[in-house]
Formats: C-alpha cells, sequence, structure tokens
C-alpha cells in the first residue's frame, strides 16, 4: 500500500517541480521567478524526503536539510540585493 | 496495528503530494504575483510538511529507528516559508511602485511602509488622515 502511495507522491512531486520549472521560464515579473526557485526547493525536499522512504534509509534527511537551508537563505539573500542594492551591508 | 501505520503513512504520502500538486498548479494559473504568492506558500508547505509527518511515522513505527531530522526540517521550513514570502512580496512592491496607486489609505499620517519613507520619532501618532508626508 505505501508502494503505491508513494508512486503517487513521487509523480505529483515531478508534476509540480515541472509546473514550477514552466513559471520559472514564463514568469513576467522578476520576482515570479525566485518565487518559482523557491517553490522548487521545497518540492525537491519532498521529492528526497518521499525517496528516502521508498529507500527505507535515514540518510538522505540531512540533504533535505541542506536544501532548506540553502534555499532559504538565497530567495532572502536576492530579495535583499533587489530592496537595499546590497547583500549584506 | 501495522496496518494501521501503513494506512496512517500511505494517507500522509498522498495528501502531501495532492497538496503539492495543487500549490504548484496555483502558481501556475493565478493572475498576478501578489496571487500567486499564497499557493506555494501555503499550499506547498502543508504538502511538505505532509511528506515529513509520513515520513516520521514510517521510520518510527514501522522501521522502528526514530529520527528527529524531520521535525528539524518541518519547524525550518514552517519558520522560513512567511518570512521569505514577505520578502518577495515587498521585492516586488519596490520593482513596480505603479502599485501604490491602488492601495487604501492607512488611516495614520504616515504612508504604507515599503513606499514611504519611516516616519521620525514621535511623528505616527497624530490624528491626520494623510497618506504620506510627499502628497
Amino acid at each position: 500500500m505505501i508502494e503505491y502511495a508513494l508512486q503517487f507522491g513521487l509523480a505529483a512531486a515531478s508534476l509540480a517541480l515541472l509546473l514550477n520549472l514552466w513559471r520559472l521560464l514564463r514568469g513576467p515579473a522578476l520576482m515570479d521567478r525566485v518565487l518559482a526557485v523557491d517553490t522548487m526547493v521545497i518540492n525537491i525536499i519532498a521529492l528526497i524526503i518521499l525517496f528516502g522512504i521508498q529507500q527505507r534509509s535515514t540518510i538522505f534527511f540531512e540533504a533535505a536539510l541542506l536544501f532548506a537551508m540553502f534555499g532559504f537563505i538565497s530567495t532572502v539573500a536576492y530579495c535583499r540585493f533587489i530592496l537595499r542594492g546590497d547583500v549584506i551591508e | 496495528m501495522t496496518f494501521v501505520l501503513e494506512l496512517l503513512v500511505s494517507l500522509l504520502i498522498v495528501g502531501g503530494g495532492a497538496f503539492l500538486l495543487i500549490g504548484s498548479i496555483g502558481m501556475v494559473k493565478l493572475p498576478d504575483l501578489l496571487t500567486r504568492l499564497h499557493a506555494p506558500t501555503k499550499a506547498t508547505t502543508l504538502g511538505v510538511g505532509g511528506a515529513l509527518v509520513a515520513s516520521m511515522v514510517f521510520f518510527a513505527g514501522l522501521e522502528g529507528t526514530l529520527s528527529i531530522h524531520e521535525v528539524l526540517i518541518t519547524a525550518f521550513l514552517f519558520m522560513t516559508a512567511p518570512i521569505s514570502a514577505h520578502f518577495i512580496a515587498k521585492a516586488h512592491l519596490h520593482e513596480h511602485t505603479e502599485l501604490r496607486d491602488g492601495l487604501p489609505p492607512t488611516g495614520r499620517p504616515v504612508g504604507w511602509s515599503t513606499f514611504d519613507a519611516a516616519p521620525a520619532a514621535g511623528e505616527a501618532d497624530g490624528e491626520d488622515d494623510r497618506r504620506g508626508a510627499h502628497d
């Protein structure tokens, strides 16, 4: 039962990533692209977690945690660059 | 007991995947950025939270290896999603200054924070209904 649920979850996360990619390529405003990358990072975290359940291994959580941290930091850095013209003042 | 846990994990995975998909569909379908911002920050965060809780129940209940990493990732994501959404909205308003024309009056002597300078100390307490210092 978990196998079928995992297949659905992996397919949903992959489809969500493709939709994010469409928004990333299309996005009319600059911040649309930043939002698309931010959402892609969250979808990749979900994909890593579901892959970890499928492989029955807890070794992927560090990768997910690193993705979460770097996604947040890069979004905030880009927004600060737009807002202030500098990342670290 | 194992069946109940497997059912719970499967439901959490399916629900999380559905919310991830709904968030990304919303980001493609909604009309402009300030409405588009709602879909990923709420639905996608809930979806990844569902996947993380499923992983926690799976490893604690079925595999017997209790891991605390999922709680860390969930807490981190739920803390940082509103902050990054706020930053994106603020940078968008900073880039598109024509959006200020659609704003309602603040009801205070100072204007909206992204468009107008911060009030001097004590200036914000007046009863005047102006939008900002410059108009």
